[in-house]
């Protein structure tokens, strides 16, 4: 609007323009002016001219055809490279909410029940090749809540202390426990996934436990850059915390995350981390554990198993789900059938859209040798 | 502006009366009351708009008075006001953008404008005071002061000429900054005024000031304490303008009477009305359809929202529990907030960098046109001007072209071919001419090879030496008259002496005359001089200048020669004349000016009256009282005149041929091919102007032509209105109702049409039709009127007035459809229809500069229209169509995400992307390839677009702005929307997309979206693109380099101002995932997959089109020979 703004005006443009301008016109003659050639005379440049040297690139048939079928070709490639690999993951999966009786977990869903245990058994009949991840699942959980993302503080998390003392706003309603700090104060610290998994071989009747690896489920650079601690008092990491509260649905505070493991406490605890870090839709996946170590570094071999869970966590009072899933990954990640078979589609696609245009192009017939 | 309407408030009572006052040289005079001194303004000239003190504040409220910036204003204070999901940053660094620059570019051209004004304002000028001459600042002169100008030197302000320096008290003066005319004017000194300036005691009384350059009226009461005081009349030819320049004169004495903002420049100065494009119009209302989504969307998610959230346990779960505040709240004001909330994160639904880029494009885009050096024109040594950058689409646009003859389809260079002395021809042709004796050959009357007497022959030819207003040049000046003639007519021996005129017609005449040996030796205080045939000098003393006027159609001169009789000539019109001299006389000539004017010359005739003495004396005191008169002088002096141009004899008659400009004939046969209908609107004969006509092939051979004009009107002999409606009915029959279906007819098919027609209408008949009765008959004979002129290939309306050009171009431009309307013309009686059509061409003509002054573009020739319309039109409109789509498509495609996603965050109004992206993505990352592709994209060759005219026509009607491929582009966007959102949410269904099992989180989801958009729309236009200069590759790849560059650099920090790190290292990890990277060229390639295919199977462009398109709807061919 108001284009009319950007030509430069003013009483003086015309004055300057005619100083230039022959005068005399019915003399019979005219004033030379040179000057005024040179002046006037627009530039001859290839970019005043619009005549800078252009590419005119051109979809023809020579270069439509074989390349819809080039692209075809390597779709149908990829497609299947990925449709396999994605087969190839094997995957066993559980819901472990309780909602009915002959769920897993029946027992511990009742929220008045606590420090609940309960197990699911499962035989594997193949090989499971590892690297094995156990993943927690929960449905209908909006991390992705506006309010929820925003409620916490990053300079906590960060460890600056300055922000133990005064929290942000934005952590409300979770920033005061009777008038003590939290720390970590917000709603995505307090609602933290605090349901455990133990996993064991069931080796002729006894519990065999294999190793669940802590390490590594989180982002290298939340982990090592964005989430630090708070200097620690006297050595202490609990000290660092004084005059704070826990999240009031914490059973335990912050710096008692993981007491066997210094590196892995506080604002450091992977499995904070994971949480923290929220999920793009309301069911979503977070990695738990890993299965890296001991004997069952190159997967979880044929036989029974028991995941005993201790279930803390409630879910049905929003109508979420929990679940437990183990799985493996290929240079794709976790199982998808999406992208395969997406690139199947397009690929024979464009393979069919070719030999529709060459249908095409050969009923009519173009002289192509005549251009 | 505000500073008159203060004055005029605030200001002392003589501003309430009709005239000022003013006492020459501040001194009081004898006999009148008490000198008070009246207060005028100071002569300071303020062009510039702001002070440093006010820039802020009035620049601000300028821009905000848009509605785009106010608009996001008010999304911004949302922002800060209400919790909304994006920062009041994401808003507000765009909107304080666009403010900046817009308030910087404003500020520097303000800062031109002061330092102009300063360089007027503290000229130094010589001002009379009390006997010394005193240097002082041109702000400071007063009203009434005596100021002195030298030669070449501009005036301060309005001055009446008191004194000039030359013998015969005239000065000469250019008006070039004016209104552009560059000949010289002369001036003359207010008669009988004392030498000595020192002892003039004089008051003036002047009407207030008043905008147009070409009327004044005053008069000047001169004291002298002897005598009653003398009242001289003042007029235009007194009033020396403020911009105009000395010339040809030492110096000059005047008193001030207008200074500062009421000088005539000033008043002159002023926004030109402003003109709207019609892609503005369709910009508009494709932002209402915006409006409407994003008000839907807002209200759809409001609604889902509260519905959702009254299911159980899904309004407050345990972990996410509201703040005590949240609760407190009222329901519907919640409700509201969310509403707003929702508002904020989709507004990016409109651009606000859309009218930034529609500006800079407009703006910048001009520039070709002036740089363009066919436009450029070696005989003025100019090329093209633009005055407005906001219609350069509307160029590709227009439908209608209304174009003047004179000058504009002619070149207005005159050249005598011959003329009729009492019923008998005069041919002066090189050929056959011997100086001093006629040629004469076979006319209808002339067979006899008769003279007429030497009597009549040397009357008639004093006539023209005499009726004229033409200066000779001075000697002075001859040293720089070149050799290099326009006019050849004459040996250079002959042309010895230089005219100036205002009309090229005088020239042609006075020359004329001297080819047959009567020669004008110039003006001198009064008194023509001519040498006749015997070589010896005639002497006239030139009594009075009646003057030319489009209305008369005629000019008269009054002299007395030195045997003592009191001649008046005229010359003028056929029409004018001939009511006004026996009718006798009027059969003899009339038959030669029918002929000449059927051979395409223009045509005047010449009369004279003797007056005797008495006679002289009556009109000589009518006249005298006329000019004194300070309220209607024109109609007063109107109505003299034309009772004293009564009773005259014809003496003969002139024919002047104005040759065709160069490529008329192409240019309007281009404009045809391209659809494009042209009228010729003249105030020339019909005859003539048929002629010119055919010349130019407006009509042809076969056309058939409707003529409505008052001879034929008359034929009948009955009552006129009957026979025009009469006439009216038959022709809409022939022409409208028996042509092919309309839309065939009007649009696609003339050249094939079996019959063109040729639609005559002229000024008297046009008024008719009109202003008929007053009865519903006039809007009906209206309609039919304009459903004939619609149906003709080309309308030819003579003996027009301006204003009734102006009409005309009114009448169709509010026809139905409301085409677009174009007027060309090269003078002052064009400006009217210039401003009244949508898109206004002056050319910079002979007939001054009013309507270049007046004009939208202003081209040196007729010839540059083609290119000006084929190619530059053609190609502004592709590129600012394509601009506004591509905006709008890729701000759908970009927010649609964002909407859907509020699906799945619980109507959380959470944005998809980081507030960077969002403020980023219109600004830096897709700006300017679009920009680029604006400026530079030429889908059609400039040469084919000028060789194949036709072309114009697939833009015609606002082709690629229709609701059509508006809906295309929006389709588009949906489809592109719904890709990104759903493909990467399928690929989330499980989100651990690393090889090491790591799960991405949202930001991961948002950017992933993010990335694939801005690949693809920037794609989309690499596709769109079809002239991909360095520019463009540089933008395009640029740019999207720039985005990837960006999101490592933003999230490869952490950002210490930020209260979040929650992009940190996203970008990154994205790329570190195989499954990213293939979801991101998998949806790239879906969303183009279409647009290739419909690139590849639609119709080719270009000049090969027909053939091509007749053997096979595919392009292989075509396209591969562009190539």
């Amino acid at each position: 609007m108001a284009a009319s703004c950007w030509p430069a005006s003013g009483f003086y443009r015309e004055k300057k323009r005619n100083c230039s301008a022959r005068t005399a016109i019915f003399d019979g003659g005219m004033m030379k002016n040179k000057e005024g050639e040179v002046a006037n005379r627009p530039d001859n440049t290839a970019f005043t001219q619009q005549r800078l040297p252009a590419w005119q690139p051109m979809l023809s048939a020579g270069i439509v055809i074989p390349g819809f079928l080039v692209i075809g070709l390597v779709f149908i490639g990829i497609g299947v490279a990925l449709f396999l690999g994605s087969q190839s993951i094997q995957v066993l999966e559980s819901d472990y909410t309780g909602l009915n009786s002959n769920t897993p977990c029946y027992e511990c869903s009742d929220a008045s029940k606590k420090n609940c245990t309960c197990s699911i058994e499962f035989t594997l009949t193949k090989q499971f090749d590892g690297p094995v991840f156990l993943y927690y699942g929960l449905s209908n959980f909006f991390q992705n809540h506006r309010k929820y993302g925003v409620s916490r503080d990053y300079y906590q998390l960060s460890g600056d202390t300055a922000y133990f003392k005064n929290p942000s706003d934005s952590c409300s309603p979770y920033i005061y426990d009777s008038g003590v700090p939290i720390v970590p104060c917000g709603a995505a610290a307090n609602s933290m996934f605090n349901d455990s998994f133990r996993l064991y071989q069931l080796v002729g009747g006894t519990k065999k436990p294999v190793p669940l690896d802590g390490k590594g489920i989180s982002w290298w650079t939340d982990y090592n850059i964005v989430f630090r601690n708070p200097p620690l008092v006297n050595g202490s990491l609990a000290a660092a915390f004084n005059g704070t509260a826990k999240p009031v649905n914490w059973a335990k505070p912050a710096y008692e995350l993981d007491t066997s493991d210094p590196s892995n406490n506080g604002f450091m605890n992977e499995d904070f981390l994971v949480w923290m870090r929220r999920a793009a839709l309301p069911d979503f996946r977070k990695l738990y554990r890993r299965i890296t170590q001991g004997d069952y570094a190159a997967g979880l071999p044929v036989g029974n198993y028991s995941l005993e869970i201790s279930y803390n966590y409630p879910v049905i009072g929003f109508g979420g789900r929990k679940k437990i899933v183990l799985s493996n990954v290929s240079w794709m990640g976790g199982k998808n059938m999406f992208l395969g078979v997406a690139y199947l589609v397009i690929g024979s696609l464009c393979i069919v859209m070719s030999l529709v245009m060459l249908i095409v192009y050969a009923k009519y017939k173009f002289p192509e040798g005549d251009s | 502006m505000l500073r008159r309407r203060l004055n005029h408030l605030f200001g002392g009572d003589e501003k309430r009366v009709d005239s000022r006052t003013i006492y020459v040289g501040h001194r009081q005079c004898p006999g009148t009351e008490a000198f008070i001194a009246p207060k005028f303004c100071d002569n300071r000239i303020v062009s510039s708009k702001y002070t440093v003190w006010n820039f802020l504040p009035k620049n601000l409220f300028e821009q905000f008075r848009r509605i785009a910036n106010f608009y996001f204003l008010i999304i911004f204070l949302v922002q800060v006001i209400v919790d909304t999901p994006t920062s009041p940053v994401t808003s507000g660094l765009p909107l304080f953008f666009v403010i900046t620059v817009t308030a910087i570019k404003q500020g520097y051209e303000d800062w031109l404008r002061h330092k102009a004004d300063k360089e007027v304002n503290k000229y130094l000028v010589t001002v009379l005071e009390d006997g010394r001459r005193i240097r002082k600042e041109s702000e400071r002169i007063k009203v009434g002061d005596v100021v002195e100008v030298v030669e070449d030197e501009t005036f301060p302000c309005d001055l009446i000429l008191l004194q000039s320096s030359r013998d015969d008290d005239t000065c000469f003066v250019t008006t070039a900054s004016l209104d552009g005319e560059s000949n010289h004017k002369t001036h003359y000194t207010v008669p009988d005024t004392e030498k000595d300036l020192e002892s003039l005691t004089a008051t003036i009384e002047c009407e207030q000031p008043q905008p147009d350059l070409y009327k004044f009226v005053g008069r000047m009461h001169i004291y002298r304490s002897d005598q009653d005081p003398a009242v001289r009349s003042l007029g235009p030819e007194n009033l020396l303008l403020k911009g105009a320049t000395l010339k040809n004169t030492k110096k000059i004495y005047g008193v001030a009477v207008y200074t500062g903002m009421e000088t005539k420049m000033a008043l002159n100065y002023q926004g030109k009305s402003q003109k709207r494009s019609a892609v503005e119009k369709s910009i508009n209302a494709f932002l209402l359809v915006y409006l409407c989504i994003l008000l839907s969307k807002a209200l759809v998610c409001t609604t889902l929202k509260y519905v959702w959230q009254s299911r159980d346990g899904q309004d407050e779960p345990w972990y996410n529990q509201k703040t005590q505040k949240e609760k407190d709240a009222y329901k519907f004001l919640k409700m509201f907030t969310d509403f707003l909330s929702f508002m904020v994160l989709f507004n990016f639904i409109i651009p606000v960098s859309m009218y930034v880029t529609v500006e800079m494009q407009k703006f910048l885009g001009s520039f070709f046109i002036t740089w363009d050096k066919d436009f450029f024109d070696p005989e003025i040594q100019e090329g093209a001007l633009v005055n407005t950058s906001d219609l350069n689409e509307e160029l590709g646009q227009v439908e209608y072209v209304f174009t003047d003859k004179t000058g504009t389809l002619t070149q207005n260079n005159m050249e005598f071919i011959e003329c009729c002395i009492d019923g008998f021809q005069y041919k002066n042709r090189d050929s056959c001419s011997e100086l001093d004796s006629f040629c004469v050959t076979d006319g209808p009357v002339s067979k006899l090879h008769e003279k007429a007497g030497r009597e009549k022959e040397e009357l008639f030819l004093r006539a023209l030496c005499l009726c004229h207003t033409v200066q000779v040049k001075e000697a002075g000046d001859m040293e720089t008259v070149s050799e290099d003639q326009i006019d050849g007519l004459l040996p250079p021996t002959e042309q010895q002496k230089g005219f100036i005129a205002s009309s090229p017609d005088e020239v042609a005449l006075v020359m004329g005359a001297m080819k047959y040996g009567f020669t004008f030796l110039g003006l001198d205080s009064k008194t023509m001089k001519i040498r006749n045939r015997q070589n010896d000098v005639e002497l006239y003393e030139l009594l009075h200048v009646l003057n030319f006027d489009p209305v008369r159609r005629r000019m008269s001169v009054i002299v007395r020669s030195k045997a003592g009789e009191t001649l008046l000539f005229c010359k003028g019109a056929d029409s004018s004349i001939f009511p006004r001299v026996r009718s006798e006389e009027v059969d003899r000539i009339r038959v030669h000016v029918e002929r000449n004017a059927t051979e395409g010359y223009r045509t005047l005739c010449v009369a004279y009256k003797q007056l005797c003495t008495e006679e002289y004396v009556e009109v000589d005191a009518k006249l005298r009282e006329a000019r004194l008169a300070l309220q209607d002088r024109e109609e007063k002096l109107m109505a003299v005149y034309n009772q004293v141009e009564t009773g005259m004899s014809l003496i003969g008659a002139t024919a002047v041929e104005d040759r065709l400009q160069e490529e008329a004939a192409e240019t309007m046969e281009a404009l045809q091919e391209a659809g494009i209908k042209v009228w010729v609107l003249t105030g020339d004969k019909m005859e003539t102007a048929k002629s010119t006509c055919y010349a130019c092939r407006l009509f042809q051979r076969g056309t058939e032509l409707l003529e409505l004009t008052v001879r034929t009107l008359e034929d009948g002999g009955r009552k006129r209105e009957e026979r025009l409606h009469e006439l009216l009915l038959e022709y809409h029959k022939k022409a409208v109702q028996d042509a092919p279906p309309a839309k065939l007819g009007v649009r696609r098919s003339w050249v094939t049409a079996s019959q063109e027609y040729g639609f005559i209408i002229d000024g008297a008949t046009l008024s008719l039709v009109l202003n008929s009765s007053p009865e519903a008959s006039s809007t009906r004979y209206k309609s039919l009127f304009l459903q004939i002129c619609q149906n003709c290939t080309a309308v030819l309306c003579c003996r027009m007035a301006p204003l009734q050009k102006a009409q005309i171009v009114k009448m169709v431009k509010n026809s139905k459809g409301s085409p677009i309307t174009l007027s060309i013309g090269d003078g002052a009686n064009d400006v009217s229809m210039i401003l009244e059509a949508h898109v206004g061409i002056g050319i910079k003509g002979k007939e001054g500069r009013q309507a270049v002054r007046n004009s939208d573009y202003a081209i040196p020739k007729l010839k540059h229209l083609k290119k000006l319309l084929l190619a530059h039109g053609h190609l502004y409109y592709v590129r600012i169509a394509h601009l506004v789509q591509y905006f709008f498509y890729k701000n759908l495609c970009f927010i649609l995400p964002q909407f859907l996603y509020q699906f799945f965050c619980g109507y959380s109004q959470q944005p998809l992307y980081d507030a960077a992206y969002l403020t980023m993505y219109n600004i830096c990352f897709t700006s300017m390839p679009i920009l680029a592709y604006s400026l530079l994209e030429q889908h059609i060759a400039i040469e084919s677009l000028m060789d194949t005219a036709s072309l114009y026509r697939e833009v015609a009607k606002n082709a690629t702005l229709r609701w059509g491929p508006f809906l295309y582009w929006t389709t588009l966007g949906i489809f592109h929307g719904l890709l990104f959102f759903f493909g990467v949410r399928c690929l989330f269904s499980n989100p651990a997309l690393q090889d090491n099992g790591q799960v991405f989180g949202n930001w991961s989801y948002g950017t992933i979206v993010f990335t694939v958009l801005v690949f693809t729309v920037t794609l989309k236009l690499a596709l769109d693109t079809r002239h991909w200069t360095w520019i463009n590759h540089l933008v395009i790849w640029g740019s999207l380099a720039f985005y990837v560059f960006f999101s490592f650099f933003w999230g490869g920090i952490i950002w210490p101002f930020l209260q979040q790190q929650r992009l940190y290292f996203v970008f990154a990890n994205m790329l570190s995932s195989v499954s990213a990277w293939l979801v991101i060229i998998l949806l790239i390639l879906l969303s183009l997959l279409p647009e290739i295919l419909v690139l590849v199977l639609r119709k080719p462009r270009g000049p090969h089109r027909r053939q091509v398109a007749a053997v096979t709807p595919l392009s292989y061919k075509n396209l591969k020979e562009r190539d």
